[in-house]
């Protein structure tokens, strides 16, 4: 079967899409499943998207050893995350961060958080503004020669200060 | 307040007020938040979900909008009741499911509702009619301040709020608009504007009626990216989107004014005619027939019907609501026909 998309490539990712509660049959190759992940990750059945994700990731011995981390914290092991689409616990994002920073990537173009934080008496999360997280986010880019990323929050700290500035 | 009593009471969201109000239903933010320690529900045992059920409806009760809100356990709900405030947009499909240390939190206006231990420990929701995200965000934001400070939510600084999913980590936020699209729909426009919606990474579904149906000339808009962007952002990237698309909305409507409206006038008060005749009326046609009679209503035509009446239409006529009110489980074909005797009873009687 060839893949939905291209038309070129064996269709070997599977999904069922639903569209204004109308059931899709979705045959794509790996490279299309992949580029259309971020957009489609809402209409697919989330954990098959997610299982289909970190199956994209070819297998190593790295891989190997990922698959079987565990979170001390409530025992979920990377393969399970794999099967289930589903974190276990808070700490388990912690535990998996080298595996979970770039598929929060993927997923949301971003794997930093820049929105409100809990406020607590006795614990004290640093309080963030927008525009010096993403300055910062910017500096270590270009540290990292990241420079499509860099250009990137160069024109969102360009927006936000404009913003600033009409306010 | 007992489940009973919200039959005779109008949701918050569907008294058709509010900004835009002719084309937008409604505005609801969602807001996922974990406690810390506890496994996500999906991973968590009976006595953890226990507990957290018990935390979060302690804290929840002294929170100042929640004080007079009323906690459903869902274990203790009969399927209709269940499939009712799932009409009701109080909570989701999937909370009705494997009900065990599920609960649901209501507040008297039904503006604000609170799924504990659904896909996350705490879902809240709050519900505006019209175009209103900032005013639900505003809203929902204190309340949530006021559960941080009682609740150890799980948190990390770089990831933000966390989640079972990773598709909700970060703010943990989700804004949603409900539409009224018809003018689009009619015009076969929609197409065009639904494949645009997608590749700015936004989702849309369609909103009432029974089974799996498609339903009609509704659709509800909202964000897929909650990281790396404030919760200010994500609302103020929806509302970009959701004011080109209530303009292009209005221009249809305009277009067809100005060029089809006998054709336009016929389709409306044949509706119309239907709804006030008819002795048995599937959900399916119910929706599709109310929805040219609001539109009507929207655009003068029919000036005896508000949007309020028809906006309570949609919801009473559905399966479980139509039950509730006969009080009785009602097949069908029963439910085809108690339908039609309702929408009479209501349209007639003004
Ligand atoms: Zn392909
Ligand atoms: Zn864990």
């Amino acid at each position: 079967m060839l893949c939905d998309i291209c038309g070129k490539n064996q269709a070997t990712v599977h999904l069922t899409e639903i569209i204004d509660d109308q059931m899709n049959e979705l045959h794509l190759c790996e490279e299309c499943a992949r580029h259309k992940s971020a957009a489609m990750e809402q209409q697919f059945g989330l954990s098959d998207l997610l299982a289909g994700m970190a199956g994209f990731e070819k297998s190593s011995a790295k891989d190997e050893e990922a698959l079987t981390m565990k979170c001390p914290a409530c025992g979920l092991t990377y393969a399970d995350f794999k099967k289930v689409g589903r974190l276990g616990c808070g700490e388990c994002y912690n535990v998996f961060r080298k595996y979970l920073a770039p598929l929060l990537k993927r997923i949301h173009g971003s794997n930093q958080h820049i929105g409100k934080s809990p406020q607590k008496a006795g614990r004290v999360y640093k309080k963030k503004d927008g525009l010096a997280e993403l300055k910062s986010q910017l500096a270590k880019a270009i540290q990292d020669e990241a420079f499509e990323e860099a250009a990137r929050l160069r024109d969102r700290i360009k927006e936000m200060e404009t913003k600033k500035e009409k306010e | 307040m007992q489940i009973n009593d919200l039959i005779n009471h109008t949701s918050e969201w569907l008294k058709g007020t509010g900004p835009n109000s002719d084309v937008v239903i409604s505005s609801r933010i969602r807001l996922a938040r974990n406690l810390n320690k506890f496994p996500f529900p999906h991973w968590a045992s009976k006595a953890q979900l226990n507990q957290v059920l018990e935390k979060a409806s302690q804290a929840m009760a002294k929170v100042e909008p929640l004080k007079d809100a009323t906690l459903f356990i869902l274990a203790d709900l009969d399927s209709i009741d269940k499939q009712f405030l799932v009409e009701r947009h109080l909570m989701s499909i999937e909370h009705t499911q494997k009900t065990e240390q599920k609960a649901v939190l209501v507040n008297n206006e039904e503006n604000i509702a609170v799924m504990i231990n659904e896909e996350d420990h705490l879902r809240i929701q709050l519900m505006q009619s019209g175009f209103n995200l900032f005013e639900a965000w505003e809203i929902i934001n204190g309340i949530d301040d006021a559960l941080a400070k009682l609740l150890d939510y799980a948190y990390l600084d770089d990831f933000g709020y966390l989640t079972a999913c990773p598709t909700n980590t970060g703010t943990g936020m989700r804004g949603s608009v409900m539409l009224h699209l018809p003018a689009l729909v009619m015009s076969r426009q929609i197409e065009r504007v639904l494949a645009a919606i997608a590749k700015l990474s936004f989702t849309t579904r369609g909103l009432f009626g029974e089974g799996t149906k498609a339903s009609g000339n509704f659709f509800q808009i909202s964000n897929q990216v909650s990281l790396g962007h404030s919760e200010n952002e994500i609302i103020e990237n929806i509302n970009g989107l959701i004011r080109q698309i209530i303009e292009q909305e209005i221009q249809a409507r305009e277009i067809m004014m100005s060029k089809s409206r006998e054709i336009l006038e016929d389709r409306i008060n044949r509706s119309l005619g239907i709804l006030k005749n008819a002795r048995i009326i599937t959900s399916q046609e119910t929706i599709e027939l109310l929805s040219m009679v609001r539109l009507g209503s929207d655009l003068g035509m029919i000036k005896d019907i508000d949007r309020r009446t028809i906006n309570e239409l949609f919801i009473i006529t559905q399966p479980a609501h139509l039950q509730k009110l006969e009080n009785v489980k009602l097949t069908s074909d029963q439910r085809d026909l108690k339908r039609a005797e309702l929408i009479r009873k209501k349209l007639n009687l003004l």
